[in-house]
């Protein structure tokens, strides 16, 4: 903007009365509306304002009849007609997949090519995900664990997207990603060792099974409460930041979770400071009996991005390469533009919320067939592969034959290893144990110590 | 001696007891403070370490009283600097300063503490000493703004979260009981969390109901956190530097009346003990428990009290969470009697536990039945007559004393 013309037109302005300076569409405005002047050069003087000394001018290139309102937040157009914007879009947003499923590429589908051994180590880790969660859930049954929790039928997004990270991007998971984990290398007997609560347990044996934790592979321990852990990722991302890694926060979250107060302040939060932060929303459809119908009422998780100023997307939770391509085009973004991103990933809860529940009480059990069988991201990725030649029916029963052997070892070895001894009780409460927890423990050796038949004797002291 | 007394005596406004009779002093058994790592540490002498890990031998030597202190032997203190004067806001923020100079980790989130100083000043200029990423102004969401801060700490930044008054702090409860007291547990001690949360609590001048919250009677119950409570510009600033460093999470209690006292403190860095009590005035009649700002009230009581002549011995317990019982202990065992001046409500507060603590423990050495003065089980009222009768009053505490002793 030239300044000279700028104070000339001020200048002309002043000698202008006022009557003459509005326009006649603005007339029916009310005195306190401001109206920005226009610029003088080839107009009318009928549209130039009075208060135009005071007024900022706005841009040159704009369009000649944009007519906007300065409000603290900016320039906003405004108009005369009142018009609600509608709960809901016409359509709703569409959701981005590669695959079909018979595993068949769509035509003209975008996505980042995976090589074979990217997409057989993804397969595979989908496979042993699936096992571990069967054969834990049967151990469950038997009563050899206290609980479990599946991810059945969510195989692809906890393994495609752990695959599209680096072991730098630190995971704040909920629950039902154990997949992540796996992809970075936590083993059978880990996963069963935390299950079992014995003394190889990294939790020390304080947590329930399958709230895993390992600082080692950047994988923050689960917390059993819901949507807790998506401010501790902008947090997260706000560290990265500055120390300007090339990192970025990942947290994980289901439907259900997206209602809960953290998913609305740790999304704003995570807009107005810029962080690296990915969301990933696992919409499968339940919070335990919840259907999303009785959650929101908006269209799904992804309508809620553009809420909060963040960038959003819908993928096909069960499509694998979905998953990994929208990931690793996520993370890239998060980390170069600095800000965070949030993909839904459409999927269906294949299993029960956990081994508390029965989920056949609220849904039919076709329903959950028809998933299990029609939309298994297992086989969908299965029938890709082997379309590309780089899959077969004996590698498949190698592998199962394989996993399943290292699956029961581990369990049955993390059976007969001890637990935790008692001074874990203690300890970590803080970084050295306070006089009153020295006292409890105290107190507490001289009660076992006076009744050992009392106290179990498989714990050590 | 008297150089020593000197220091000790540069009282703030309101509590003339501060100045320590040196007869007084043969009876109790301190060490002088130690030098360590290049900072004072002002510490009574104990045989078991504290949770910050340093041991301190039992010495047989006198201290003076643990509010102003100086390091060296009592010869070189007046030669020594006399330190300098500030508000006890002022002295927070330069314990914040100073710990957010040393440690380029320490950063401070929360609502307005960037250019606008926060709502008490505490963070007054340091957003543009730092910048604005790392004195954080947060959108008002006290949960996520918690968690936000525990994220961080978990992942090796120090956050210094500033709760705009303690009570609104309510709305993080979930963060702070659930992740900031347990991850550090629940993960077999693979994460920290070395997060500060701060603000202003108490009964302030006409606040309302929903401003003049005690929050440490809500939080003591959480495992795995560490609570303080700052009562004089001396120890605020060293509690706010020990809870900077310290490996768990701390919340450090300040009260919305305080800010404004005024007292001369040491130039020379510092830090304070965050699970030691503070011996504002030795007595031989009765232990007097209290912390914040019901110190100056027991202060001023004790005024009239020793002009009725009694002697009370003032407690300042400062930590709320754990108890400094050795302190609180010596005390009991010497006085017999024991008076709890709180702000918390009667039910379920910090002179509720701390009766319980003492009974339990000390049951043999009291004559006399604990007594606690509390608030009452009200909201706090907006009448300032109101609000000023759910505060324990200096002369309901004069009362209180001249029962016990009977």
């Amino acid at each position: 903007m030239a300044l000279h013309l700028r104070s000339s037109r001020s200048a002309i302005l002043s000698k202008l009365k006022p009557w003459f300076g509005l326009g006649r569409h603005l007339r029916g405005n009310p005195p306190s509306v401001r109206v920005l002047e226009y610029p003088l050069v080839g107009f009318s003087r009928r549209f130039s304002s009075t208060m135009s000394e005071k007024l900022p001018v706005i841009g040159r290139d704009d369009d000649a009849k944009t007519q906007a309102l300065d409000f603290p937040g900016g320039k906003v157009p405004f108009t005369p007609e009142m018009r609600f914007i509608s709960e809901s879009s016409k359509e709703r947003v569409p959701c981005y997949r590669v695959l079909d499923e018979n595993g068949g590429q769509i035509p003209n589908s975008q996505f980042v090519q995976v090589g074979e051994e990217m997409a057989v180590k993804i397969y595979r880790h989908m496979v042993t995900l699936r096992m571990m969660d069967n054969v834990f859930y049967e151990a469950q049954r038997q009563g050899r664990l206290s609980f479990y929790a599946t991810s059945l039928g969510e195989e692809a997004i906890n393994i495609a997207s752990a695959a599209a990270l680096a072991i730098d991007d630190v995971i704040f998971p909920q629950y039902r990603e154990p997949g992540v984990l796996l992809w970075r290398g936590f083993t059978l007997q880990e996963f069963a060792n935390q299950c079992f609560g014995n003394e190889a347990d990294y939790g020390k044996g304080r947590q329930m099974p399958i709230h895993y934790g390992s600082n080692r592979l950047n994988y923050f321990t689960v917390s059993a409460t819901i949507a807790t852990q998506l401010p501790h990722a902008v947090g997260a991302a706000y560290s990265l930041k500055m120390d300007k890694k090339d990192a970025c926060s990942v947290t994980f979250f289901g439907d259900g979770g997206s209602s809960e107060g953290d998913f609305h302040g740790a999304l704003n939060f995570a807009a107005v400071t810029e962080s690296p932060v990915l969301f990933i929303c696992r919409n499968n459809g339940w919070a335990i009996s919840t259907p999303t119908s009785d959650q929101f009422r908006s269209d799904g998780v992804v309508a809620k991005g553009r809420a909060y100023g963040v960038r959003s997307i819908r993928v096909d939770g069960n499509d694998a390469l979905a998953m990994y391509s929208a990931v690793h085009a996520a993370r890239e973004m998060a980390i170069t533009e600095q800000r965070p991103i949030l993909i839904e990933a459409l999927t269906y809860r294949v299993g029960h919320h956990s081994t508390s529940d029965d989920s056949t009480r609220y849904r039919s059990a076709d329903e959950i067939e028809s998933w299990n069988v029609g939309r298994s991201p297992v086989t969908i990725f299965r029938k890709w592969i082997e379309g590309k030649g780089w899959w077969s029916e004996e590698a498949e029963t190698e592998l199962r034959r394989e996993v399943k052997k290292q699956i029961l070892e581990a369990i049955q070895l993390a059976e007969k290893t001890k637990k935790p001894p008692l001074k874990h009780l203690f300890e970590d409460v803080y970084n050295v144990p306070s006089s009153n927890l020295e006292e409890q423990e105290m107190s507490l050796r001289q009660i076992v110590k006076s009744r050992p038949l009392d106290y179990p004797s498989d714990v050590p002291l | 001696m008297s150089a020593i007394l000197q220091g000790a005596g540069a009282a703030t406004a309101l509590s003339p007891f501060n100045s320590v009779d040196s007869k007084k002093l043969a009876a109790s058994r301190r060490s002088l403070p130690v030098r360590v790592g290049g900072y004072i540490v002002a510490r009574s002498g104990v045989s078991k370490s504290f949770p910050s890990g340093l041991r301190v031998r039992r010495s047989e030597q006198l201290i003076a009283n643990a509010v102003a202190t100086k390091a060296d032997g009592a010869a070189s203190s007046t030669s020594s600097k006399p330190g300098h004067e500030l508000l006890l806001f002022e002295a927070l923020q330069e314990g914040l300063e100073e710990e957010m100079e040393r440690d380029a980790r320490v950063c401070v989130m929360g609502e307005d503490v960037g250019h606008y100083g926060g709502s008490y000043k505490v963070t007054k200029d340091l957003a543009k000493k730092f910048g604005d990423l790392r004195v954080l102004d947060t959108p008002i969401c006290e949960n996520a703004f918690t968690g936000m801060g525990i994220g961080a700490a978990m992942t090796g930044l120090r956050p210094v979260v500033e709760g705009m008054n303690m009570g609104f702090l309510l709305l993080a409860f979930n963060q702070i009981s659930n992740n900031c007291g347990m991850l550090h547990y629940t993960s077999g001690g693979q994460f920290t969390i070395p997060i500060v949360i701060r603000g202003p609590g108490g009964v302030g001048r006409q606040l309302g109901a929903e401003h003049s919250q005690r929050l440490e009677s809500y939080f003591q119950s959480i495992p795995g956190i560490q609570m303080v409570a700052c009562s004089t510009p001396y120890n605020a600033k060293g509690l706010m530097k020990a809870a900077i460093r310290s490996e768990n999470p701390v919340i450090l209690f300040e009260h919305v009346l305080l800010y404004n006292l005024k007292e001369r403190i040491p130039d020379e860095e510092y830090v304070c003990n965050l699970e030691e009590a503070e011996m504002v005035r030795p007595g031989e009649h009765v232990t007097i428990l209290t912390y914040s700002r019901m110190r100056y009230h027991v202060m001023q009581a004790a005024k009239t009290l020793v002009n009725k002549g009694f002697d009370p011995e003032v407690i300042d317990i400062r930590s709320l969470k754990p108890f400094d019982l050795y302190t609180i202990g010596n005390s009991v065992k010497k006085t017999h009697r024991v008076l709890i001046v709180e702000e918390c409500m009667r039910t379920g507060g910090i002179g509720a536990s701390l009766t319980a603590a003492i009974n339990e423990n000390f049951h043999d050495y009291l004559d006399a039945p604990v007594v606690c003065l509390s608030s009452q089980d009200v909201p706090t009222p907006y009448a300032g007559t109101l609000e000023e009768w759910t505060v324990v009053q200096p002369a309901q505490i004069v009362t209180a004393v001249e029962q016990l002793c009977l």
